[in-house]
């Protein structure tokens, strides 16, 4: 037999990118969940709320921007946190594990599926919002190029908590009742579902230290005219910051993630 | 190379539970090798250092002239030359047969063809069915499908026939057995006694963390020289004796009897009854 060489991490990773977007599509939960529920938010508050903000400024214009940066959430921390602990109890991630598959791989295999499915989300978020809600799309540029490094930086901090935070839940069936209420609490503090600076002082500040408070913020850079930034809390959009603590974020989920991640759960 | 795996002093503990006691073991090349022990004897611990799984304490493990706790690209030259058949996984039901095991030959340098891996374990006929559509023993054999796919030199079986009908063991025995003419190394785990005479060259039985004894399925412990239970119903009811010698006593009851002896029996020790009496009342808990 000849003897090959055992094929490089990046092929096997996109392999498995390629699987795992096929497991995904065949799941009605995951597809329904992850993909179509935001869209029913959107449709739900987008009716319920028809008030300008301020001239020109729907609140569904105000809310799409939430949903964008939770949908960074939803496709990478949350999704993550749910699966990496549902692989661990049916013993997928020990069989990889068992296998010349390096551990590079099974996260590349990660990071395509979160980036494919919150392409997928952001961009039926956005058809969504300019077929039914008179959501206006930015023509500035520079607004495109915001939007392009928050939904990178973004994804990417959230991938890497999602990973970290999968060692949080005891077992498979028990993840989506531990990681969903930390996400659902969290877009209620970050502005996601309420104008932000309409909440309680505390709650604004709760909302300060994570990052989607940041990434709805970011969005609403991209997608408000700027005059609106004189209704933030700082008075203007604080892009410079947004960027050092959602990289920040990133750059704790990967530490944290490298220090503890597990492939089994025993002993 | 002879000796595919080589142990000597392995020794692991958990607190200050001693999992493993020192255990010494070689399996050479084309051999398949039976672990017998009762659950919590060290059984899972030994096939998991083996594996790579779990660390060591102390003692010397090769395994393919190998330490299992390698790591980096050496680690994953190691592992494209092994197969592991875990105990249970139950994963990727959305996935078809066929594309699960396509998949997992992308691991590894040489993988087999998957038509041929996929009929060597009797699934063609479901190759296009989703996973979660078979049952335990199609399952199981997807398992072992998925140990085979990178052309191993060395397969480890962790209990692979749990839960099986008896007419699905003997369809996994026979695949066992082809498996065994390529030439394949096997370590295989089992609480079947008649699984370990079916299939494996060589038993070893562990107890209490240690190997208690090595030898071949007919010998183990005294075995063939163990006494026989004749047995037969006599005008005074059923009797039985333990002999040495059984033909004669079996040629002294066909003078008393004319014709046939009634309900006439002759019996061994099985496997089962000599493993049962080496590790003795053992606890069967966790």
């Amino acid at each position: 037999m000849s003897q090959n060489k055992v094929p490089s991490a990046l092929t096997i990773g996109i392999a498995r990118g390629g699987l795992e977007l096929k497991q995904f599509m065949r799941q009605r939960e995951s597809v329904v969940f992850t993909l179509a529920f935001p869209i029913m938010l959107l449709g739900i508050f987008g009716s319920v709320f028809t008030n300008e903000l301020t001239d020109g400024v729907t609140f569904s214009q105000y809310f799409v921007a939430g949903m964008i940066a939770s949908g960074l959430v939803n496709t990478g921390f949350q999704q993550l946190a749910i699966m990496i602990p549902v692989e661990r109890d049916f013993g997928t991630l020990k069989r990889l594990r068992g296998t010349p598959m390096p551990a590079s791989s099974y996260f590349i295999g990660k990071v395509i599926v979160v980036f494919v499915t919150m392409l997928i989300q952001v961009f039926l978020l956005l058809i969504a919002g300019v077929l039914f809600f008179g959501v206006n799309l930015p023509t500035d540029p520079a607004k495109w190029i915001t939007f392009t490094w928050l939904i990178l930086l973004g994804s990417a901090a959230s991938t890497a908590l999602g990973i970290a935070f999968s060692v949080v839940p005891k077992s498979g069936r028990g993840a989506s009742a531990v990681v969903s209420p930390v996400v659902i609490v969290l877009q209620f503090f970050s502005g996601v579902f309420f104008v932000f600076t309409d909440l309680p002082g505390w709650m604004q500040q709760v909302a300060a230290i994570f990052p989607l408070k940041w990434m709805t913020q970011g969005m609403r850079s991209v997608f408000l005219p700027d005059s609106f930034a004189a209704r933030e809390v700082a008075g203007n959009w604080e892009t410079g910051r947004t960027f050092i603590i959602i990289l920040a974020w990133l750059i704790a989920g990967l530490f944290i993630s490298i220090r503890t991640f597990k492939w089994d759960d025993q002993r | 190379m002879s000796n595919v795996i080589s142990v000597r002093g392995l020794k692991k503990s958990y607190g200050s539970t001693q999992a493993v006691a020192g255990i010494d073991l070689t399996i050479a090349q084309g051999e398949i090798f039976a672990l017998l022990g009762p659950n919590g004897a060290g059984k899972t611990t030994t096939v998991e250092i083996l594996e790579g799984f779990r660390t060591r304490d102390s003692g010397e493990v090769a395994v393919l002239d190998t330490d299992p706790s390698i790591k980096g690209s050496a680690g994953r030259n190691w592992r494209n030359r092994i197969g592991i058949v875990l105990q249970s996984t139950s994963d990727a039901g959305d996935l078809s047969v066929q594309e699960t095991i396509a998949h997992f030959a992308k691991y590894y340098a040489n993988p087999k063809d998957v038509d041929e891996v996929v009929a060597a374990v009797g699934l063609t006929e479901k190759s296009t069915e989703l996973i979660r559509t078979l049952s335990g023993g199609q399952r199981r054999r997807l398992d072992v499908a998925l140990g085979i796919i990178g052309s191993p030199e060395l397969l480890f079986l962790d209990e692979p026939t749990t839960g099986f009908d008896p007419k699905a063991r003997r369809a996994f025995w026979a695949l066992i057995q082809d498996l065994r003419k390529t030439g394949t190394t096997i370590l295989l785990t089992t609480h079947y006694l008649d699984e370990a005479e079916a299939l494996a060259d060589r038993v070893g039985v562990i107890s209490q963390g240690q190997i208690i004894e090595i030898s071949t399925p007919a010998l183990l412990g005294g075995r063939a020289t163990s006494l026989a239970t004749v047995s037969w119903l006599s005008a005074s009811g059923p009797k039985s004796e333990k002999t040495d010698n059984p033909t004669a006593l079996v040629s002294k009851l066909s003078v008393d009897f004319p014709g046939e002896i009634p309900e006439l029996t002759v019996k061994r020790a099985s496997l089962e009854d000599i493993y049962l009496e080496m590790i003795g009342g053992e606890d069967e808990s966790e």
